[in-house]
């Protein structure tokens, strides 16, 4: 089967990462009673022999011996990733499969793209190749980043960039957070439109997540809980709605009710991948059929149950009369159905959507972004880094405003009078 | 002679499974309802067929498994040995790693090429093993990357390299909503390559399959394994041995060749489609009977009026008078809804068939004008009931019963092509927009064809 590697990039990114593994194996753990490592493991761990005593060789079949993520670390500030390393998840992380430095990117995307983009290369290339060396059949990268900050969305593209160019042939899926209005990052607008531009060009699949919607989710399944209103819509001991049960026994961060979102959001989007279904859907089959034209590949999800479950039949088409599809899509539903469901549920449902809806939240961004870029604020701590030009400003804002013209164009197609192009002739 | 059966993709490998359980598991059965020795003769020419006999063990299906990731082939192979009456050649599969993404060009021209020599080397190996090969029998479905793709391009491999054995081809239409959202373009592209290469194309529509799932099984959430089943079950009474002629004192020997003989006479015209009745739960077996006059009617106006199962039909649809001034080969004559056929065979299986009348299938207005009815129809029968049902009529077609769904595809996929969206996934894989459009200029020959019967 084939396998995925993860490459967390910047605080955000690690945290929702380390979120994902720890799901991970608690979902592998219900499944598979047996400890066999299996096809469905393999996907996402690696089994080795550590009888021998620190890295030893990969076992592909038999008992679990010590299970290793096929995860890259990266990160320019310690403390995250040493919270991970001496954390209960300390044993799933190869120790080789870091990239750490002291002084962090300072909220700069320019610091983290140009000069750890540049000081890291060689060493996140090598590392990237041990990782696919390990896999026999290598199909996609994940990569989990904010666009916030400086090194998430700086170092983070820089590798997305990377794994154009050294693996063309393998999948990447990005999975960005982007910051709410009230961000307490102040450039954090020049920091998402510049990664936004190598989204745009080197990213098969995005799926945008921002941080304002997660907030709202958490408050709304908090205030359920609170009003008693619990029974069949809100598990107590899901894996969606608490850490109950999971790794960390300390009182719950304000950030990890919202990561655990994310990374069921993961766990679900490679769960036909992992085990069978009566009709599965891999990966690739994501890009192929959500992405009609190259640069159109941003993907909404939503996830259910968080609030109802809904009537997994087949196929789906009870959502069809509310939804505005283009002309030349009217159908354009992709179905997959697999037999196992997360834990702690009997069904769930998860939506990818690519649709113009996501098109406020990229005028929203252009929009703070040209708040300050008006009034070139704080520019100058961009600019001070080699190879930074105002260039660079200026072609990433038009790469947003062309997608967002992209996006307008489609919306135009709506309502108006449908006229099929008409097909050809054939002389009787 | 012997069928060797190639099970292309999630479902094709799906499909084969229940097609072989069905298949034996109406041999064994003790629901024959005729002599000892006429169900021994049906039991050791279904053997034959489908299956290759070992000396102690369970019969080994004569069959190849095809697919590009492994998880379904895994499934397959494992529930098909737990079954204990039969399973599969151990050796006898090709998987991959990746799957093929929905991608026609990816099935194509990327896998096709790829693994040609392994697969082909299987074939082989399974055809040396029948003492006389009637042909191929490939299932596939037209919306996915694997048995779309891959399987367009192994027919092709099969016509190169058997060029005097018959290929049938299984293709299975998909929903017309939502499972694959390029699954037009994979159809247009798995038809068009096809029709080239195969001797014909046996449909089966997964929106009519799952209608008589809630229709008439009475199936409540009706999943994939449901309608597979339905489909093994029609399959089936095709493919299990009957008599060819009247007084038939063996059975027919060359079941592939007689159905292209009788059902194919012009190579534009290969698109088959397949009725059966009745069908019901299991359950409700015991409770019903049924009259051949009455079946016979019933399936007589199925095919006139174009009717996908036994209830529903359009009663008032009457064929055409003949005798009229206006001439022949005009079809303006002909009232609307009215299912023009070029050949059709019924096959009865059951109690008393061999007093039943068909007379009215040889009626000449149910047929085009170039074709009589002595060469456009023909009946196969046995005494030998099948799968439990005391009477069961099948009727495979040649008509316009394909017509509107082909349409309907190849409308929804210019649409599409006209906007040019997902092209580049395939253009990534070296199918350009020309091959496109040939693909959409073969099928609209099809399509006229059909239509000016």
């Amino acid at each position: 089967m084939a396998q995925s590697v993860v490459v967390q990039v910047g605080q955000c990114g690690n945290q929702v990462g380390c979120r994902f593994w720890d799901l991970a194996l608690r979902e592998h753990a219900a499944v598979n009673k047996k400890g066999i490592y299996d096809e469905a493991l393999s996907s996402f761990f690696r089994n080795i022999d550590t009888r021998s005593g620190g890295d030893g060789p990969d076992i592909y079949k038999g008992k679990i011996c010590s299970l290793k993520a096929r995860a890259l670390l990266i990160d320019m500030e310690e403390g995250v990733v040493n919270e991970i390393l001496q954390g209960p998840l300390r044993d799933v992380f190869d120790s080789k499969q870091l990239i750490t430095d002291v002084s962090g990117s300072g909220n700069n995307w320019a610091v983290g793209h140009k000069v750890y983009g540049c000081q890291y290369r060689d060493d996140i290339v090598e590392k990237l190749r041990k990782n696919a060396e390990h896999c026999d059949c290598l199909q996609c990268f994940f990569i989990i980043h904010s666009m916030g900050g400086g090194t998430g969305s700086g170092l983070g593209t820089f590798v997305l960039n990377l794994l154009e160019d050294e693996f063309p042939e393998v999948y990447r899926f990005v999975t960005s957070v982007y910051p709410s209005g009230e961000d307490d990052v102040i450039t954090s607008p020049y920091n998402s439109v510049l990664a936004m531009k190598e989204l745009n060009e080197h990213a098969d699949c995005v799926l945008p997540i921002e941080n304002e919607s997660l907030f709202d989710i958490v408050n709304k399944i908090h205030q359920m809980i609170n009003s008693g209103k619990l029974g069949s819509t809100v598990k107590q001991n899901s894996l969606v709605t608490s850490s109950a049960g999971s790794a960390k026994s300390v009182q719950e961060k304000p950030f990890d009710a919202m990561n655990n979102i994310v990374a069921n959001l993961l766990l679900n989007l490679t769960s036909s991948a992992r085990f069978e279904g009566s009709l599965n859907m891999d990966l690739n089959e994501i890009s192929m059929n959500l992405v009609p034209f190259p640069r159109l590949h941003y993907l909404v999800s939503s996830l259910t149950p968080l609030y109802t479950l809904a009537d997994v039949n087949v196929p789906s088409r009870r959502l069809k009369p509310s939804l505005h599809f283009v002309s030349w899509n009217q159908e354009g539903w992709k179905t997959g159905l697999c037999s196992v469901p997360p834990v702690g549920h009997s069904h769930s449902l998860l939506a990818l959507a690519n649709n113009t809806c996501v098109k406020p939240t990229f005028i929203e961004l252009k929009d703070r972004f040209m708040k300050l870029y008006k009034k070139k604020a704080h520019l100058h701590h961009y600019l001070h880094v080699d190879g930074m030009e105002q260039s660079c400003f200026s072609e990433a804002m038009s790469s947003l405003s062309d997608l967002i013209e992209e996006y307008n164009e489609l919306d135009a197609t709506k309502g108006g009078p449908r006229t099929d192009p008409s097909r050809l002739k054939i002389a009787v | 002679m012997s069928i060797v059966t190639v099970q292309l993709g999630q479902c094709g490998n799906q499909i084969g499974r229940e097609v072989f359980n069905t298949i034996c598991s109406d041999a064994r059965g003790a629901h024959g309802l005729c002599s000892k020795k006429e169900n021994e003769s049906y039991h050791d020419t279904c053997k034959e067929r489908f299956f290759f006999e070992e000396e102690s063990e369970v019969p080994v299906a004569r069959a190849v498994l095809v697919d590009m990731e492994p998880k379904v082939i895994g499934q397959t192979l494992s529930m098909a040995a737990r079954s204990g009456c039969w399973k599969y050649d151990g050796h006898s599969h090709f998987c991959q790693k990746q799957g093929s993404g929905n991608n026609w060009a990816n099935g194509y021209s990327v896998h096709g090429p790829r693994h040609k020599e392994a697969i082909m080397n299987l074939v082989q190996k399974e055809a040396e093993k029948c003492d006389r090969l009637s042909g191929f029998f490939t299932i596939m479905s037209m919306a996915g990357g694997t048995g779309s793709g891959l399987g367009a391009f192994v027919t092709q491999c099969l016509r190169d390299a058997f060029p005097t054995s018959f290929i049938l081809n299984h293709v299975i239409w998909p929903y017309g909503t939502g499972e694959v959202i390029v699954q037009n373009y994979n159809s247009v592209l798995t038809l068009s390559h096809l029709y080239q290469s195969s001797d014909a194309l046996l449909v089966h529509e997964n929106d009519v399959i799952h209608k008589i799932c809630a229709q008439l099984m009475n199936i409540k959430q009706i999943s994939f394994r449901d309608v597979n089943q339905v489909i093994a079950h029609q399959l089936g009474s095709v493919f299990q041995p009957t008599y060819a002629g009247e007084g038939g004192l063996l059975y027919s020997r060359n079941p592939l060749g007689d159905l292209m003989e009788t059902l194919v006479p012009h190579p534009e015209f290969k698109m088959l489609g397949l009725r059966n009745i009745p069908q019901m739960p299991e359950n409700s077996l015991a409770y019903s009977t049924f009259t051949w006059p009455g079946l016979i009617k019933h399936l007589r106006q199925m095919l006139i009026a174009n009717a996908k199962m036994e209830e529903g039909i359009d009663w008032q649809v009457r064929p055409p008078r003949l005798g009229s001034s206006i001439p022949s080969g005009c079809s303006t004559n002909k009232p609307l809804h009215f299912n023009t056929s070029i050949a059709n065979l019924v096959i009865l299986r059951g109690k008393d068939v061999h007093s039943v009348d068909l007379g009215s299938f040889w009626d000449p207005s149910l047929y085009t004008s170039w074709l009589n009815p002595q060469d456009a129809f023909h009946a196969w029968k046995t005494p030998r009931a099948f799968n439990k049902y005391e009477k069961s009529a099948s009727l495979v077609s040649n008509s316009q019963f394909l017509l509107k769904p082909l349409d309907n595809v190849v409308g929804k996929a210019w649409n599409m092509f006209a906007s040019k969206a997902y092209i580049h996934q395939y253009t990534k894989y070296g199918i350009e927009e020309e091959d496109f459009l040939d693909s959409f200029t073969a099928l609209e020959q099809v399509i006229s064809s059909y239509t000016i019967l």
